[in-house]
């Protein structure tokens, strides 16, 4: 086991309305089987005996599946390991006296709130204008009756895999939320239980989407980034059922269309 | 933790809180900046096989200790359950494998989980095809790859069972107060399976809540509701300002975090996997201490009015002592040993857990008396009438 002495420079801004700057911290004696995470906890600690505001970030599971870390190592969303979050982004990854540049997701959809911190509540607003399915409760039926094909199963569960931490967005030159939408989408697009609201679903969260964040001209730095592997392929399915979905508006602007849906 | 545990200290009993579930398949502890230790799905104890060398001074790496100089302890001593024994069992066979010394890893803190024997019979697509994202997660952490190596994993604390008291339609004491999934005690007893956070989520909110809330909330059809000017509520609202500016004003010498690794080491020394009285009353009173010592020189820059969240924590962290007190209470009252809860002084000659149903068959629900008062005892008697209790045997 080795230890890393390394020089961040890291974003801080106190507030939304606040300008923001770099300052430059030495993170020395780091070990390098600590995450990117625990590399700030322990800088932060070192601030916090100084009598200086520790850096905020946010965090949750530190298992990378929750989708609460992340920010910009480097130029890169969560740096520079391949399907990694930071929170899983361990320090053997980086060499003794490398400097390292820490910045927070920059996007206009996503306001920073202070120092790495975030505002992503745009893609509730996305989540919310259709990310779901209005089942009734009570009984349900036994999950076996409805039979879904492997090859669907493991396309769902592929676009589910997203755990909206927003690095596409932040990696896109247009600021884009296309693969977070179209992984969202195509997750209940895909299989029985979502066909009923399939088409109000996709023209509602699209359009959203639109509200808040840029245009998709086909980049593809969001799937080099995602954490998860997130294909671009599902932006293609997005916009078909964008397209069918229109279409249908032509006939009856907001009602379902059950016979499609079942098709 | 936070929502219940104020809704604790405003009357809400809090039920069997020494229940503690620990998980036996985490990474070690490598050091002492480690924020968490990852808990590695239970699902991989399906197709691993746990082991420790024989010899406990074997150097060499787990690949080149043949088969017969490893010690497979749990196909050992529980010949029918074998890997699959419940949490608990499995936790503390590995601890005791690891205090007797035969630990693995530089710290010799951990055993092997060895998934060659699977990879052997199904081929390392299908391991890949069930485990693929957890195998990705261990290397990522241990800097070493499970397909080739054995995983490396020891207990550690998940979950306490407690949670707050509620009856059969999920309401607690308080009338009105309804209480769902992982914060209630209801389902998970003295033990907790898997997929258990997901399950009960389900179960109470799915299925349980919507057909019991309606009758608490159908009489009060038309009742307005309380305005933020009512008195409660400023009472509330005064109580958490109080508490952020007495943080904020503390301007100690100590951060949130170095507290809250002392407290987790108490906890997990005294009041974890097996306990004893002298331990928990020792932890009982080191802890009020570090509570006290909190409130006196803890350091929490910043300020309250934007995100801070030194802050936030610090909040948290007073609230944890107290739940580590009660956690505390509680196991010392309750002597016996039984799913979760481990007391050395109650176990078989074989070293498993010893129930006392005759005097402990019950939930203990505990109400708030203030801050450093010993919180008092109701009972609620468990009456079992189809499926009654024996000892469990996974032998």
């Amino acid at each position: 086991m080795s230890t890393l002495n390394l020089t961040l420079k890291v974003w801080r801004q106190a507030g939304p309305n606040d300008p923001g700057r770099f300052e430059v911290y030495e993170a020395n004696g780091i070990n390098e089987d600590m995450s990117f995470l625990e590399m700030l906890d322990v800088v932060n600690e070192r601030l916090i005996a100084e009598n200086k505001e520790p850096i905020a970030f946010d965090h949750d599971c530190r298992e990378g599946i929750c989708g609460s870390c992340g920010m910009v190592i480097n130029g890169v969303p969560h740096g520079p390991k391949k399907l990694t979050t930071t929170c899983q982004l361990h320090m053997r990854n980086f060499k003794d006296g490398d400097t390292i540049v820490v910045e927070p997701w920059r996007a206009t959809a996503f306001p920073v709130i202070k120092d790495l911190v975030v505002d992503r509540s745009a893609f509730d607003k996305i989540i919310q204008a259709g990310g779901y399915i209005t089942a009734p409760t009570g009984a349900a039926r036994d999950a076996n009756s409805i039979l879904i094909p492997k090859q669907i199963a493991d396309q769902a569960f592929d676009a589910a895999a997203c755990i909206g931490c927003g690095a596409c967005v932040a990696a896109c030159p247009n600021g884009a939320a296309q693969l977070f939408t179209a992984a969202k989408i195509a997750h209940l697009n895909l299989l029985p239980q979502g066909q009923p609201e399939r088409w109000s679903r996709t023209v509602a969260m699209v359009d959203t989407m639109e509200e808040y964040f840029g245009s998709c001209t086909n980049y593809a730095e969001c799937e080099a980034v995602c954490p998860k592997g997130i294909s671009i392929e599902f932006i293609a399915k997005m916009n078909r059922d964008y397209l069918k979905a229109k279409f249908k508006d032509r006939r009856a602007v907001v009602k379902v269309d059950m016979t499609e849906a079942a098709g | 933790m936070t929502a219940a545990w104020r809704a604790h200290k405003k009357g809400a009993y809090f039920a069997n809180p020494c229940f503690t579930q620990i998980h036996p398949t985490c990474i070690p502890v490598s050091g002492d900046y480690q924020s968490k230790l990852t808990l590695m799905s239970e699902s991989l104890r399906n197709d691993g096989r746990i082991w420790v060398p024989k010899n406990p001074n074997d150097t060499r790496p787990p690949n080149q200790i043949p088969e017969e100089e490893r010690d497979y302890y749990l196909e050992r001593m529980y010949p029918s359950f074998a890997n699959l024994v419940p949490r608990d069992v499995a936790s503390r066979a590995a601890k005791r494998m690891v205090d007797a010394g035969y630990g693995v890893g530089p710290l010799k803190n951990g055993v092997y989980l060895d998934f060659k024997t699977a990879i052997e019979r199904l081929g390392r697509s299908v391991i890949e095809q069930r485990y693929g994202n957890l195998f990705d997660m261990y290397e990522n952490i241990a800097g070493e790859n499970p397909y080739e190596v054995p995983m490396r994993i020891y207990p550690a604390v998940h979950y306490t069972m407690g949670g707050l008291w509620v009856d059969y339609n999920l309401m607690s004491n308080l009338p009105g107060l309804f209480v769902l999934g992982e914060a209630n005690f209801s389902d998970h007893g003295a033990n907790r399976l898997g997929a258990s956070a997901l399950m009960q989520g389900l179960a109470d909110g799915y299925f349980i809540l919507p057909t019991t809330i309606a009758g608490d909330l159908a009489p009060q059809l038309n009742t307005p509701v309380p305005s933020t000017d009512s008195p409660a509520f400023r009472e509330a609202e005064e109580g958490v300002r109080e508490q952020i500016n007495r943080l904020l004003s503390i301007k100690g010498s100590r951060s949130v975090d170095s507290f809250h690794r002392e407290l987790g080491k108490l906890m997990w020394d005294y009041c974890g996997m097996a306990r004893n009285a002298e331990g928990l009353k020792h932890a009982r009173q080191r802890i009020a201490e570090l509570r006290e010592e909190f409130w006196k020189d803890v350091k929490v820059l910043g300020e309250g009015e934007s995100l801070n969240q030194s802050l936030e924590k610090a909040g948290r962290v007073a609230d944890f002592f107290e739940l580590a007190e009660l956690m505390c209470q509680d196991a010392l009252h309750r002597e016996e040993s039984c799913g979760g809860h481990f007391r050395e002084e109650y176990q078989t000659p074989d070293g498993e857990a010893q129930r006392d149903d005759e005097h402990f068959a019950y939930v203990a629900a505990w109400e708030y008396c203030g801050p450093g008062k010993d919180a008092k005892l109701h009972k609620e008697d468990l009456v079992f009438e189809y499926v009654h209790p024996t000892q469990r045997s996974y032998k």
